[in-house]
Formats: C-alpha cells, structure tokens, sequence
C-alpha cells in the first residue's frame, strides 16, 4: 500500500507543470518533408503540392497539411549511446515503465488550427501534462491515460495551433510470445459455437451438410435446441429426422451495434421456423437486411463461414411460399 | 485532384459524405510512420510491435490524423479549411486489412461559413477512428 502511495504522489508531481523548454523543429515547415506526407497518404490536394494551384487557392500560396501539425517537432531518431534529451514527459514514462505499465497507446488526439503553416514556418511547441488517470482496466491491459495540452508558436510568438493528446501507458494483457507471427492473426473470426455432450451430435450433422431435428422416441415430438428430455412426455429416449430446409422468418432483428468482430454488419438475425415446426436462431443471407420481413419464405444454405466452421444460414426461398407462407 | 471547392450553402445537414476504402498496406504504414517522423519501432519493426502484444506493426496516430484529414478535404475540396480535427482510436489498422471511411455532416455555423463532419473509420476488426472535423467553406 505505501509503494502505491509513493507512486500516486509522484505521479501528482508531474501535473500541471511544463515538460521542459519548447521543442523547435529541426527543419523549417519545408515543401519536401510535405510532398513525402502528401505522397504516402494518397492526398492529392494541390494547396499542399501544386505552386501554381496553390497560388490562385484561398491560401495564395503552398500551405503544410494541417494534420501534419506534429510533424514539425517530432524529435526524431533516437541515437544509439546518446541518452535523449531527457524532459518531464519521458521521466514520467519511465517510471511508469518502472511500475510495470510498460506499453504505450495513443488513444485521443484534439488539433486545433489558428492558421494554415507555410514552407519557412519555424515551429516550437510547449506541452504541459494536464492529468494522469488512476489505473484502469482496458480491452489492452490495466493501465493509465495520461493527457497533456501543447501549444505550437510560429516564429513571432504566436500561437498557430493547440493539441490535445492522451496516450494509455499499460501492461500488455497477452505475453509478446503468446501471438502468433502470421497474417492470419489479424482475421478475426466469428464465434466458436459451443459443443458439448447433448448438442454435439447436432453440429456433426451440419458439418456433414444435414440440418437434424431431435425427435421424441416415444411421443414422436420434434425439439430444437438439443436436449436430454423430452417436454411433453419427459422422455429420455430420442433420435433425429433431417429437416427439409424450408421455413419462414417468425421473427427478427436487423444488429448494427456493437460490431462485434467476424460477423459483417448491419447483421439479420432470425428466428426461421422450420416447416416441421421447430425455430432456430440464424442469419438471413442473400438479400439486404432491409428486405427481411416476418412471414418470408427461406430455404437453408449451410455455408462454410471460415475454413473451420459451417453453419445453417438462410436465403430467401426461390419460389412462391405455399401453403406455409401463412404464420399463425 | 483538384475540384471545385463545395460551397457553405450547397451543404445541408445530416448530408452523408461519398465512403472512401483505404488499403492497409506495409507500405503505408510503416511509410506513414516515417513521413511523420515518429520512428517509434512499434510502428516499422514487427518484432517491437509484437513485444507489446500486437500481431504486427500498426498505424500510428499521426498518419490516421492526416487520413481523416484527406477524407474531408478530398470531399470538400482543396479551398476548404480545417479547423479542427478531433479523434478516438479503437481497433489498430494493421497490414492486410483495409479501413473504411464515412461521415456524415452533422452542424452547420452560419456566422463562420463552418460545418462539423462525423468521421468514422472502420477495419475488419470494428473502429480505428471515431470524430468530428470543422472545416470551414467559401
């Protein structure tokens, strides 16, 4: 307890105060340092790259893309031996690289400009650490966002443009070792359904390409989800039939939100009574989520979603639907 | 390209902006990374990146700062002014993917000739970049 005590009060010594002298560009606003920035982000604007377009623009001559506002006093390559100029920023960041909060993020960033710069523009700023949060617990790891305010000044003094920026200094939540280096790792996939002793043999049917119905061996009910006991007739015994693949849309909603990774978005999510009577949840495909209606006749598609999973989805059925287009 | 510059009065709110798909590539952003002179190893050197947990190296919040900016001037053209540019980072742009943007103009200021533009930038993995950007119109 004492050590996080000594902590939160060093932490509180970094609030408020400058982080050193005003850090000036190593080179004025110049048109190459722009071109190279225009050219890697595809920014065909000619006030940033064309002399003569950018002379008869609003800005009557060559202007930096605002955005690049950091650019101008980035420090640069660190050199190997040479401790960098130590400020106040890094010495936090260092103690909390101390503390375990070993990784950095940055996670908001506010600009806003008073005047566009122009090549030959000397740019400093001053930056000032406005707050360091208590520990927070993030989708990245436990960790601290700390906020800082710069001010960046042209030649004269003045002020050309504020920045607000918050980075999240964390503990990595998964160990370097535990990611795989492959392309793939990137591609997240949807959801792994969850197979267990009463359903499994469900999923085995829809590997093979059959959408099984469990069936009541007594009473001959038909069931879905898969379970061990009969409602009706509280029989254990059962087997299964092979559904025909057609149904309805009973009911459904359309997900927008939160986009949850390895599914695509707006999403149709039903409920597909089956023509033998029994619902399962699945996905409308085939046509836009707008044009899923209550009553609509589907017919199943089991699709292989990734190159591990199929699942029983559900397009708009070819024909007319007949006697079972009516929903009671 | 240059194109003729949308004026304050052609612009209604709630008015969407056309999407613009942006590749994720190596190219752009280790590249982006360099143009901004943020030679933060996470950000060029895979093995750096997956020290800190990641699968490879990621975008970093200048080269997102300038895409958004382009976004909006891309579609209000080239004698429109930002003002200003706010953003939130989510999910990382990693290479291989690609991140989508939309916007939507959600208030206009008469007496500055200003509108403010929601951005969203979205890859496979949800949102890279929420905000809002004012940019200001002949």
């Amino acid at each position: 307890m004492s050590g996080n005590e000594e902590l939160e009060s060093e932490l509180r010594s970094f609030v408020g105060a400058e982080i050193g002298p005003p850090a000036l560009g190593a080179d004025l606003v110049n048109a190459p340092m722009i071109r190279h920035w225009c050219e890697i982000l595809g920014d065909m604007n000619p006030a940033y790259t064309d002399p003569e377009a950018a002379a008869r623009s609003v800005h009557a001559g060559l202007v930096a893309p605002p955005t690049m506002l950091q650019v101008w006093t980035m420090p640069g390559v660190a050199k190997p031996g040479a401790a960098m100029p130590v400020d106040r920023q890094q010495e936090l960041h260092a103690l909390l690289t101390a503390h375990g909060y070993s990784s950095v993020v940055a996670t908001n960033c506010e600009q806003v400009y008073e005047r566009y710069l122009r090549p030959g523009d000397c740019v400093s700023s001053t930056t000032v650490i406005e707050s360091i949060s208590p520990e927070k617990t993030t989708g990245l790891g436990t960790g601290r966002f700390i906020d800082t305010r710069t001010t960046y000044r042209d030649a004269r003094g003045e002020r050309v443009a504020s920045m607000t920026f918050r980075v999240l200094k964390f503990k990595a939540a998964q160990p370097a070792q535990a990611v795989a280096p492959t392309a793939s790792a990137a591609k997240p996939r949807r959801l792994r359904p969850l197979r267990a002793h009463d359903n499994a043999w469900w999923w085995d049917g829809i590997e093979r390409g059959e959408l099984l119905i469990q069936r009541c061996s007594d009473c001959g009910k038909l069931r879905h989800p898969p379970r061990p006991m009969c409602g009706d007739c509280q029989s254990l015994r059962w087997d299964s039939v092979a559904a025909s693949g057609r149904g309805v849309v009973y009911s459904h909603v359309v997900m927008h939100h939160p986009p949850i990774p390895g599914y695509g978005f707006p999403l149709a999510v039903a409920l597909i009574e089956l023509e033998e009577g029994t619902r399962l949840v699945s996905n409308v495909v085939g046509c836009t989520p707008e044009a899923v209606r209550i009553g609509m006749a589907v017919e199943l598609e089991i699709q292989h979603v990734d190159e591990e999973l199929r699942l029983p989805l559900f397009h708009p059925a070819s024909e007319k639907p007949g006697k079972f287009g009516e929903v009671g | 390209m240059s194109r003729q510059t949308l004026r304050f009065e052609s612009i209604r709110e709630g008015e969407r902006l056309p999407e613009l798909s942006i590749p994720l590539t190596s190219t752009l952003i280790v590249g982006g990374a360099i143009a901004s002179r943020d030679f933060m190893p996470v950000h060029h050197d895979r093995s750096a990146a997956q020290a800190q947990g990641m699968s490879d190296v990621f975008m970093n919040i200048l080269t997102t700062n300038g895409l958004v900016g382009r976004y909006v001037t891309d579609w209000a053209g080239s004698d429109a002014m930002l003002q200003r540019v706010a953003i939130k980072l989510g999910a990382p742009n990693l290479p291989g993917d690609s991140m989508t943007f939309s916007g939507r103009v959600v208030a206009r200021d008469e007496a500055e000739r200003a509108v403010d533009v929601e951005i969203t930038g979205r890859n496979s993995w949800g949102n890279h970049v929420t905000g809002t950007v004012r940019v200001r119109l002949p």
